[in-house]
């Protein structure tokens, strides 16, 4: 570790640590200024400045309440029905994508057969084309159905008012990513507790549940944790195939809308705000060590 | 898929946790849809696992020759179909549909593009788009590498790494609305409830103008929200690429006589090369997100349009799905150099191994 000292050395020095200090403030004070203001009062929030509170503190979680049931002015419904739609969205649109994404990276790493390379390339070049490419098309399909000339392929399901269009889009868009990873892990499991199976005859669904699931365990649990933050923060999916109601639309789409509605209201829009980065704030800040190391294993390795 | 099963018996427990909420008729009518929503989520994955269950026990009783295909089917054939319907049909469909006019029933060839490129606003559009695809990613990870080395030495350093990455975890949406609210602006004489507009004042500037309407700097101070979700995940990343250089490599540089900064541009930088493209790269698909800030926090008014959200209002607000089609093309063109770099960088990789 000596060696390193020489550039640690260069970067290190009080400048530096006051540098490193001054940019995690920076980085903190904007969402602690929006916790603050979600719990004063509506007509202290308009008069003077959050940072005032700090040294009068007059706290209280009525914001919440309002927000969540009762909505703000001219608005019917409260953030309810959307904070569920954000739960019943990426619960199911993570899991989806996790089993069939292992299950897919199982094949290409130990199923070996032609073409599982040009498969693997084709996959791993989708993961970076942006999503926006897909959307028209794909929105179709769902209203209307796939045709060719008079021959239907795909008939047109109405789908309208479900979770179905949402959770199918996200689990399509996650593969490319999902396979990518997973199967950097699982192509790198032991080959001979693979063959040992193979010769005690267990099939391939065998040696999938049995070893292979449970030795990706930490895969698994970084890429579900990748997937439901992605989820969770989406806005652009969710606007274009849950629509804005509060039957389907998450919390995103709600909280973009109030965004230029609720105007001046700040008490609600930091609350609102607040309750949707809860969850994830939560999610990250439990299951941070799982969350890098996935990212590392994206990233770093390639 | 969703079953729309008889909502389970929590609804009861859940509303007696909350005796605020019980009292309330809207909030009862809110935890009764609530447990109805659950109910058909669980129904589908419980359906979901099951028919998975289904599948696996049938096909595991195959032997002999068709056992191989038959698992190659069963493993692939879903992650397959999905890709294949969900994004590479898609894929050639919206190119098929960018050289044809707003339904899509006749051919128009380039016109589409014409219009993107001679349109003032349009190129107004354009323009954003390529600051945003530049700018973010280069100072996010310019910054996060810097910050990398220098937090490196620091004591209580994963405090300091959580704090800074925190803001990933955070939704676009909710980032913006953190940074609307920094970027309030009251006028003149009144107080300020906006962090910025208060610094301003503070360091003496009597009347700080409107953030937001302020052009082209509001567009930096879009880019500024981007920037601060994204340096945590360059710092981190490129964080444990510098502690991943072996140490040989250092102790060489180190008897050659590299020291300080010249040990920086010669031994750390080209060891960590290839993470710092990766950064890069991640960090300007990222940016393809841009869409969310632009139409949280100006809709896209006051020249902050970019290319994503411009693409939104003419496919899915004005029904043009040729003109639509056309600016999708345009973003995937802007990125495809990395994708090919990518896919490059991938093949070689594949050969060492």
């Amino acid at each position: 570790m000596n060696d390193r000292r020489a550039v640690r050395r260069t970067f290190s020095s009080p400048l530096a640590s006051a540098f490193v200090i001054a940019v995690t403030v920076l980085w903190t004070v904007p969402t602690l200024g929006l916790l603050v203001t979600s719990l004063r009062p509506k007509e202290a929030v308009t008069t003077d400045g959050w940072w005032n509170a700090l040294l009068h503190p007059d706290f209280g979680l009525g914001n919440y309440h309002s927000v969540l049931f009762e909505g703000g002015s001219g608005v019917s419904t409260g953030l309810m029905p959307f904070l569920v739609n954000s739960l019943a969205i990426s619960i199911p649109a993570t899991l989806f994508p996790l089993v069939l994404a292992a299950m897919a990276a199982y094949a290409l790493a130990w199923v070996r057969f032609r073409g599982s390379d040009t498969v693997f390339f084709t996959v791993f070049a989708l993961q970076v084309v942006p999503l926006q490419m897909a959307l028209i098309p794909l929105l179709r399909l769902f209203s209307s159905g796939a045709h060719l000339g008079s021959l239907t392929l795909i008939p047109a399901v109405d789908l309208k008012g479900s979770y179905a269009p949402v959770w199918l889009a996200h689990t399509m868009f996650a593969m490319p990513l999902a396979v990518f990873l997973l199967h950097n892990f699982i192509a790198q499991l032991p080959r001979d507790l693979m063959e040992a199976a193979v010769v005690d005859g267990a099939s391939h669904f065998r040696v999938f549940r049995s070893i292979v699931l449970p030795l990706s365990a930490p895969a698994l649990a970084s890429f579900a944790i990748f997937q439901f933050l992605w989820v969770w923060n989406d806005l652009l999916v969710a606007l274009t195939f849950a629509g804005g109601t509060p039957d389907v639309a998450p919390m995103t789409v709600r909280l973009a809308q109030q965004s230029g509605s609720l105007g001046q209201r700040w008490e609600l829009l930091t609350a609102g705000a607040f309750l949707s980065i809860i969850v994830p704030l939560i999610v990250f800040f439990s299951l941070q060590r799982y969350f890098v190391r996935g990212l590392l294993a994206g990233s770093v390795k390639g | 898929m969703p079953v729309s099963g008889s909502p389970p018996p929590v609804v009861d427990s859940l509303a007696a946790v909350s005796p605020q909420a019980a009292g309330d008729p809207l909030a009862v009518g809110a935890w009764g849809d609530a447990a109805v929503k659950f109910g058909n989520t669980f129904g589908a994955v419980a359906g979901f696992l099951a028919i998975l269950l289904l599948v696996f026990l049938a096909a595991g009783r195959a032997r002999g020759r068709l056992a191989r295909p038959l698992a190659v089917l069963v493993f692939l054939g879903p992650a397959v179909l999905l890709i294949a319907v969900g994004l590479v049909v898609p894929l050639i469909r919206t190119v098929y549909l960018s050289l044809h006019n707003a339904d899509g029933s006749e051919f128009v060839g380039g016109r589409n593009f014409g219009w993107a490129f001679t349109t003032d606003s349009v190129q107004r559009v354009l323009l954003n788009t390529l600051l945003w695809l530049v700018v973010a990613p280069l100072v996010a990870t310019g910054l996060g590498l810097l910050l990398a080395l220098l937090v490196d030495r620091m004591r209580g350093q994963s405090v300091y790494k959580s704090l800074i990455f925190m803001p990933m975890a955070i939704s676009l949406v909710g980032a913006s609305i953190i940074f609307k609210f920094v970027y309030e602006s009251r006028g003149p004489g009144q107080p300020q409830i906006g962090l910025l507009s208060q610094l301003a004042r503070a360091v003496g500037w009597s009347d700080p103008p409107n953030w937001l309407l302020t052009q082209p700097l509001n567009t930096f101070l879009l880019m500024a929200v981007m920037v601060w979700v994204q340096t945590g995940f360059a710092m981190v990343v490129l964080s444990a690429a510098i502690r991943a250089i072996p140490d040989e490599v250092v102790e060489a540089a180190r008897l050659d006589g590299a020291t300080g900064v010249r040990q920086f541009w010669y031994v750390t930088v080209p060891m960590i090369r290839t993470t710092v493209i990766v950064v890069l790269t991640t960090v300007m698909i990222i940016t393809l997100k841009a869409f969310d800030i632009v139409r949280t926090m100006t809709g896209g008014n006051f020249g902050t349009q970019v290319l994503a959200n411009e693409m939104y209002s003419q496919s899915f607000v004005q029904f043009d799905d040729g003109r639509g089609s056309a600016l999708a093309v345009l973003l995937f063109l802007a990125v495809l150099p990395l994708v090919a770099y990518n896919i490059v960088r991938l093949r070689k990789e594949r050969e060492v191994r």
